[in-house]
């Protein structure tokens, strides 16, 4: 939250329109989520006149109220209200928070012309038990009746609520950082506060020792003040820290955050007395205890920073104070503490012990130096002045801060390329000067200054050119083409095949499925076809999130319920997605799943059904399609969760490839087939390429024979035996029936003959024919049906 | 004997028009057609005439004989082609019965919308590239100039597989660290690299834990950001519609400087304000930027020879806007009944 009337002490904005202001920031890059004026309109200061008790109410008042122009009479139902005290008066028109208007009317038979209100009921404190009890505000003002309320309140500022990108969250958090920003979109000029104050004779040295015993504090500033006197803040740090979203404590507190939120680096105040002589920066103990004061115990560990009076901690550095070192009522001498910690350790802290206050973010994000000692000098200069402090002479400093300037050296030509405007040395100049960076121009050369209050930017040109390019405006850029040659980008890797198989597959009728990569155990422990061990996450989200699958089919079945619970009743899906194992080897699969009809025409009873046979041939096809024809077979095989009779292995070139089968009915008792391939084992495989093949140009000879075999011998064993004694004339041999009788089955083949080159004899025919009648026979022990 | 033959000229053509069916059409022919038919009995007349007779009358007779032949023809035809109109007609369907349902699938719509954009980065010549899920830090992180400690790794929480050096990679910029590194700092590089992605957030209709995005990449010499721009209206044009214009806006990403974040013009109420684009007119589709040096160097190339950008869409906020999707867990649950309609080409 930033108060526009604050930034007016660095940066004139008296003239500007603030909401088209707030565009322009917006537009340079630092985003003003929210515009607000806090204004309240009808409101005035009012004068109690007279008060008296109404006739008809045991708690409310009639009061005779001078709101300037006249005297009104208003009711008012506060413990509170009496004569001589000023009030703020809603008059009739204002409108409070909750869309409430007040009206002119009568309460109770009175008139009432308008309301005295309490600062809860102007959306100005927390509404609790505490603030309704205080009643209405009695304002201690010497401005007079009829004066503009918000004049009184602060309420007459503009506010930017702010939503940055992390690293301009540095230097647009606090007034003067935000008003630089101001300053080059404007191209005005920054004034800083006042900071002179007298220093006593008497000095900290002969109070306290400095001791950094750690390399997570590069830098530690501390200075003594004496004699404060602890009262209410001056009107203007009180509204200000309310704009800002904060709450006035006293007026030793409210001007450390007060000067938090100008130089954007948090002091820390320590009750001398409490303090002791020493001061001992240093790593904390494992377990180490402290009370912060929040009155918290909290337990320190090794990572912590801790400020210590040499033997315990009286601060978690950067974090929060220490009970035990507290300013209070009765604190009469601080000491300040104004340094910079490592941002990391600080942020950890902080996230450990969830202790994310206006100090820590601000540590956390890393502070400048110069600004550090700006911050302690201004709150020197506060104290004398709003808290009666004497300053003691001296500064107790521990320095260990690489005071190397940033300076980036480029060319003009440099960022005109970056950016792709063509810029002129001069238009550098004019948006370095509006950015306030110090700069040489030598010979064509830009050497440039970063000023360390833009921790952001990098020495190297493109930084530069981002600033340049941001407050010239993107808007304003051209749009041209990359000056490169023309091309057809191609699919690396294996995204190719992938898309091929993804294409197939949806033309082959499965839906294309995108399921979770992180799987519960339970799941994970499923369809385990091969011998691999998932990753287990060693700090996940949920249980049903924690593993790292191996396999995509368990996942299927999530989808196959999912539809089923919807009444889909045909699920036909695919999915292709990557697996891993515990040795983080990569395998992408496709898996697929089938349930319910394939092609469908109920009312010619034509539909055909998905079983087993139909998953083969998709798969078929799909490998045929690859290039792989005649390459693979499937293997009779048992796998977990799948039908033990009704389940096989994938081979291609006698390599295992996957897996098809029924699910179990003892896991899913519905018809579902499923199947999975390794689609990295396919990418490996090399393919002939393809090649025209005319087609025979001579009759063919066609042959049927079956043969009598037991029920469990399978058909593969008798086919391979026919095309190897059938040799080179048989073309094709396929089953075109089954017939199965008690312990036996009847398989028919019909046998195609040919020759490419010639007209094929019934003679030779018979002749390759016979032999492989013997050889089927001697061989196989399967019987020629005659 | 012209009179005879004008009689069964007349009487033939007679019979032929009134028979019934195709057999006695046949049988009309064989009676008066046939050897003993008739008209060739006429013929043996032929003998009892002189030269001059026999020419004429032979002209009559052949007169005659085509005549009734023709007649024949017409009427057979007649007959055969009512036949088949009634066989046609018995044969009727209802064209109006349901067809037989061709199994088809639908594609994933993030995977619709993946392939979308690669057509478009591929027109430019962009490559397609892939890369691992599980990650090493140093190309998930710090090699993208996110070095440890960095706040910008709190805001990526990641799920960490071991500490502080694998991960489930929380961006797909690794992919651009790799091929960058595999281009040897050498040669020029295009590419996108749309894939799965995994951050620590709890699931709900605007969150995923995991979630696909669209990166590219393009390195080369004396490129610039209105490269970008003028790359990323490309884009716009063709996933919103060629009146759909677009603009940069500052922004900062550690692996990019200058960095923006890229609108687009509404495309529901082109720029006047609507509830989708929140009364702005322009709606954010991506975060993009000038290549870090850091990044550049890191990777082999020497940024005052070399420079790029990169870029960076969510395949779920893409497909959200497009098609009107208002729950991120859509794209991973798979309703059949919803991606049923994705089975079809866009405008």
């Amino acid at each position: 939250m930033i108060s526009l009337n604050w930034c007016k002490d660095y940066v004139d904005i008296e003239n500007e329109d603030l909401h088209e202001l707030a565009v322009k920031i917006t537009k340079a890059g630092v985003n003003v989520e929210k515009v607000m004026d806090a204004r309240i309109e009808h409101l005035v200061i009012g004068e109690v006149k007279e008060c008296v008790d109404h006739p008809d109410s045991d708690h409310l008042h009639v009061c005779q109220v001078d709101v300037g122009d006249k005297v009104t009479q208003i009711v008012c139902g506060a413990s509170n209200v009496r004569k001589g005290i000023k009030v703020l008066v809603a008059l009739p028109g204002c409108v409070l928070p909750g869309n409430f208007e007040i009206k002119a009317g009568s309460i109770r038979g009175q008139e009432s012309n308008g309301m005295i209100c309490a600062l809860f009921e102007l959306g100005l404190e927390e509404k609790n038990d505490e603030t309704y009890a205080k009643g209405i505000a009695e304002l201690d003002t010497d401005l007079p009746a009829g004066t503009d309320a918000n004049i009184y309140l602060g309420t007459d500022d503009t506010v930017y609520e702010l939503d940055i990108h992390k690293h301009r969250n540095n230097d647009c958090y606090y007034h003067i950082g935000f008003a630089y920003e101001i300053a080059s979109i404007l191209n005005k000029k920054v004034t800083l506060p006042e900071a002179d104050y007298k220093e006593d004779k008497d000095s900290i040295d002969k109070y306290v020792s400095l001791k950094v015993d750690t390399d997570k504090c590069p830098y530690y500033t501390a200075k003594m003040v004496k004699n404060v006197v602890i009262k209410e803040s001056p009107d203007f740090i009180k509204k200000r820290l309310i704009a800002a979203g904060m709450r006035p404590i006293n007026n030793v507190v409210d001007i450390s955050n007060y000067v938090m939120l100008e130089y954007g680096n948090p002091l820390h105040f320590f009750d001398a007395a409490k303090l002791g002589k020493e001061i001992l920066v240093r790593q904390a103990e494992e377990n180490e205890p402290i009370t912060t004061l929040d009155n918290q115990d909290r337990v320190l560990t090794s990572g912590d920073i801790v400020i210590t009076d040499g033997k315990k901690p009286v601060c978690i550095a950067g974090v929060m104070g220490g009970l035990n070192t507290d300013v209070d009522e009765t604190t009469k001498d601080i000491v300040i503490e104004a340094a910079i910690f490592d941002a990391v350790s600080i942020r950890y802290t902080a996230a450990r012990l969830d202790l994310k206050s206006e100090a820590s973010i601000r540590y956390g994000k890393g502070l400048s130096y110069e600004y550090t000692n700006a911050a302690m000098d201004r709150a020197c200069y506060l104290l004398e002045k709003y808290a009666d402090a004497t300053v003691l002479s001296g500064k107790l400093v521990h320095d260990k801060v690489d005071k190397t300037p940033k300076v980036v050296e480029f060319k003009t030509e440099e960022v005109s390329i970056l950016l792709g405007l063509e810029l002129t040395d001069k238009d550098v100049e004019t948006e370095l000067d509006r950015l306030m960076f110090p700069y040489e121009l030598n010979k064509g050369t830009f050497k440039v200054t970063i000023p360390t209050r833009r921790l952001d930017i990098d020495p190297n040109v493109n930084d530069i050119a981002e600033e340049i390019g941001r407050l010239y405006g993107y808007e304003n850029l051209e749009s041209t083409l990359p000056r490169v040659p023309v091309r057809r980008g191609r699919y690396i890797g294996d995204v190719g095949i992938r898309k091929e198989v993804s294409k197939r597959l949806r033309l082959l009728g499965l839906n294309e499925t995108k399921t979770y990569t992180l799987t519960s155990p339970e799941m994970a422990k499923l369809f385990k076809y091969e011998d691999k061990q998932p990753v287990v996450l060693p700090n996940p989200m949920s249980s049903d999130k924690s593993v790292i699958r191996t396999t995509i089919l368990p996942s299927l079945i999530n989808v196959y319920e999912y539809n089923k619970a919807r009444k889909v009743e045909n699920i036909n899906i695919y999915e292709i997605a990557k697996t891993y194992d515990s040795e983080y080897n990569e395998d992408s699969k496709i898996a697929m799943l089938m349930k319910g009809s394939y092609s469908i025409n109920n009312w010619q009873h034509t539909t055909t059904k998905c079983d087993f046979y139909i998953l083969k041939g998709i798969i078929e096809n799909l490998l045929d399609y690859l290039g792989f024809k005649n390459r693979y077979t499937f293997v009779a095989s048992e796998i977990p969760e799948l039908h033990p009779g009704m389940s096989a292995k994938i081979l291609l070139d006698r390599e295992e490839i996957g897996v098809i089968g029924r699910v179990h009915p003892s896991y899913k008792k519905e018809e579902i087939y499923v199947a999975e391939l390794s689609l990295t084992k396919l990418y490996n495989k090399t393919i002939k390429p393809l090649k025209y093949k005319e087609a025979s140009k001579y009759p063919e000879i066609e042959k049927d024979m079956a043969y009598v075999v037991s029920k469990d011998v399978e058909s593969s064993v008798i086919q391979d035996q026919i095309k190897k004694s059938g040799g080179r004339l048989l073309d094709s041999v396929e089953v075109f029936d089954i017939y199965e009788m008690d312990n036996e089955k009847s398989i028919a083949y019909k046998l195609i003959f040919k020759d490419p080159s010639r007209t094929l004899s019934d003679e030779e025919v018979m002749e390759v024919f016979n032999k492989i009648i013997n050889e089927v026979e001697a061989k196989t022990g399967a019987k020629l049906r005659s | 004997m012209k009179e005879q033959v004008e009689k069964l000229k007349s009487e033939v053509l007679q019979k032929i028009e009134s028979a019934k069916d195709l057999k006695e059409v046949n049988d009309l022919r064989v009676e008066y057609l046939g050897k003993k038919g008739p008209i060739n009995e006429l013929t043996s007349h032929m003998r009892e005439l002189d030269a001059k007779g026999k020419k004429e009358f032979g002209m009559v007779l052949n007169d005659l004989k085509q005549t009734v032949t023709a007649a024949l023809d017409e009427k057979k035809n007649a007959f055969e082609t009512a036949e088949l109109n009634a066989k046609l007609q018995s044969e009727k369907i209802d064209v109006t019965l349901p067809a037989t349902k061709i199994p088809v699938g639908a594609p994933n719509i993030l995977e619709k919308i993946i392939e979308e954009v690669e057509e478009v980065f591929m027109s430019m010549g962009y490559d397609v590239v892939d890369g691992p899920e599980i990650e090493e830090d140093k190309y998930n992180f710090e090699m993208l100039n996110i070095p440890k400690g960095h706040p910008a790794r709190d805001a990526q929480d990641t799920f960490y597989i071991e500490d502080e050096s694998i991960l489930l990679r929380s961006q797909t910029s690794p992919v651009q660290v790799r091929t960058m590194l595999a281009a040897g700092g050498k040669e020029p590089v295009r590419m996108i690299c749309p894939g799965k992605t995994y951050r620590r957030d709890a699931d709900d209709a605007t969150h995923s834990h995991q979630f696909m995005q669209i990166e590219g990449l393009l390195v080369d010499k004396n490129i610039r950001l209105s490269d970008l721009k003028g790359t990323f209206d490309v884009i716009a044009k063709k996933l919103f519609g060629e009146d759909c214009v677009t603009r940069f806006r500052p922004s900062y990403y550690q692996f990019t400087e200058p960095s923006v974040e890229t609108d687009i013009s509404c495309f529901v109420c082109k720029g006047k304000g609507c509830p989708l684009c929140k009364n702005t007119g322009w709606i954010t589709v991506s975060g993009a930027g000038m290549v870090h040096p850091n990044v550049l160097r890191g990777c082999g190339y020497d940024p005052k020879e070399w420079s790029g950008f990169a870029f960076g869409f969510g395949a779920e906020r893409l497909a959200m806007l497009k098609y009107g999707i208002n729950d991120i867990r859509t794209f991973y649950q798979t309703d059949l009944r919803e991606s049923a309609t994705f089975d079809r080409k866009d405008v």
